[in-house]
């Protein structure tokens, strides 16, 4: 496991999570620090969205803790939090702007300002009238980034960013991600795609049946010690 | 962070928005009370006196079919592309959107009923012997009544697989205290014998029911 020297923005404590008998998260102990890049690894089911819906408040933990920026509040963490899912979170039937401005004011942002700037930050038109339903994927996924960065979060949870994206707005999606790292933001990304975030991620944390098995700073990963490649028994996942 | 209220607002004006743009809960309400006064009218042919006897029923229970399919539209919306996610990670309070919604679907079923009711004094030639005014009050407090349980049930059954059966089965119990005071007060009103009790019985419910739910919403809406 990668240390870490400054003091951890996240930490998670033999977090759990189970949906009825099928436990998604099994013990996960983590601290992450603030101001990095992490991504997300693991083969489907391995525990990511989980992971990231759990620290974005939506799901609640079976058991264990988890703290964000000194606190377990949902209300004092949900300000600082950004969140994007593997859906785009938007309403079809509305424009760029109408959809950032409905989400603005729930965070208390009245003006267009911010919603203009963050549209334009994903490298959108926010002046485009038609509604987002008639978007291509490539530009939902960058509109629902673009959601996300609404409420200029401290702590960045993407889900699969770039699914679905071509190849030169993922880079470029990257190169902003990287950016808003550098600015101070701490961001999780999962993804499938790590080959894009070789080189932009501060680390990569590898997850398997509902565990960090391993984090490491570039791609290249070695089994952890004592990790097995048999799947868990039933009664076990 | 934006007072309630006004999350309330903003959140009523998008579903508003969102409605005239599709206008798939009102076109779908329309259609189906219209073929209730059609179908029922043609059946029955009721003389007038018939008529005043028959009419709180078929008028309620027409309302109360159509506002179902209102009631499951306005959770659809929020499903796709998960949209609810979105105001679920926000500091925005459980309870502002579900006034917003319920005064959302008290809007469209207030304009179902606005549009439908000379329908039904024509079809049916119906005359009120007793004050319309008190009419009216049914009108508000009945279509409150449908309206606050059915969306607080609409969200409640917005996970399972058949949210559709769902909700009329969840709802239509828990809505019968109110439908009978909604039918009996309209029959009484129309009439012109008192329906003070029924009335207040009316309120009263309203008030219960717009509590409870007020305290249950969030844990509805955080449901897994």
């Amino acid at each position: 496991m990668t240390e870490t020297a400054a003091a951890p923005v996240i930490t998670v404590s033999d977090l759990i999570k189970q949906f009825g008998r099928f436990a998604a998260l099994r013990g996960v102990n983590a601290e992450f620090s603030a101001g990095k890049l992490f991504a997300i690894l693991g083969d489907n089911g391995a525990g990511k969205t989980t992971l990231l819906r759990t620290l974005a408040g939506l799901n609640r933990p079976s058991s264990g803790e988890i703290t964000i920026l000194g606190s377990s509040k949902f209300q004092n963490i949900c300000l600082h939090v950004g969140y994007m899912a593997h859906p785009s979170l938007l309403y079809d039937e509305m424009s760029a702007m109408e959809n950032l401005r409905y989400f603005a004011q729930l965070y208390g942002i009245t003006n267009d300002t911010r919603c203009v700037e963050v549209i334009r930050a994903v490298g959108l038109n926010p002046d485009l009238p038609r509604p987002v339903g008639q978007y291509s994927q490539g530009m939902k996924q960058r509109m629902s980034l673009a959601r996300a960065l609404l409420n200029d979060p401290k702590i960045l949870l993407l889900d699969e960013p770039f699914s679905n994206v071509d190849q030169h707005s993922a880079t470029e999606m990257v190169r902003l991600l990287a950016g808003l790292r550098d600015q101070g933001k701490t961001i999780f990304i999962v993804t499938h795609q790590a080959a894009l975030l070789d080189g932009a991620a501060d680390e990569f944390i590898w997850m398997e049946y509902g565990k960090i098995v391993d984090r490491t700073r570039d791609l290249k990963r070695e089994p952890a010690p004592g990790l097995t490649s048999e799947l868990p028994r039933n009664s076990e996942r | 962070m934006s007072a309630p209220t006004g999350i309330t607002r903003v959140t009523l004006l998008k579903d508003l928005r969102l409605e005239w743009r599709s206008k798939d809960a009102i076109n779908s309400m329309l259609f189906f009370s219209l073929l209730v006064v059609v179908v029922f009218s043609f059946s029955f042919d009721p003389t007038a006196e018939e008529s005043r006897q028959i009419a709180g029923g078929l008028i309620w229970v027409a309302f109360l079919f159509a506002a179902v399919v209102a009631l499951n539209q306005t959770w659809a919306r929020e499903i796709r592309n998960q949209v609810l996610d979105a105001y679920r990670v926000s500091p925005a309070p459980a309870n502002s959107l579900f006034l917003a919604k319920t005064l959302g679907n008290f809007i469209f079923v207030t304009v179902l009923e606005a549009l439908m009711t000379p329908l039904f004094i024509a079809f049916y030639r119906l005359r009120s012997l007793g004050p319309v005014w008190q009419l009216l009050l049914v009108a508000i407090f009945g279509t409150w009544a449908l309206v606050v349980n059915g969306t607080f049930f609409a969200a409640m059954s917005l996970r399972t697989r058949s949210r559709e059966i769902m909700l009329p089965l969840l709802l239509f119990p828990i809505s019968i205290p109110a439908i009978l005071a909604m039918v009996q007060s309209t029959t009484a009103i129309l009439n012109g014998e008192g329906a003070r009790f029924w009335i207040v019985l009316l309120a009263t419910y309203d008030l219960v029911f717009t509590t409870v739910c007020l305290l249950l919403f969030e844990i509805v809406l955080n449901a897994e």
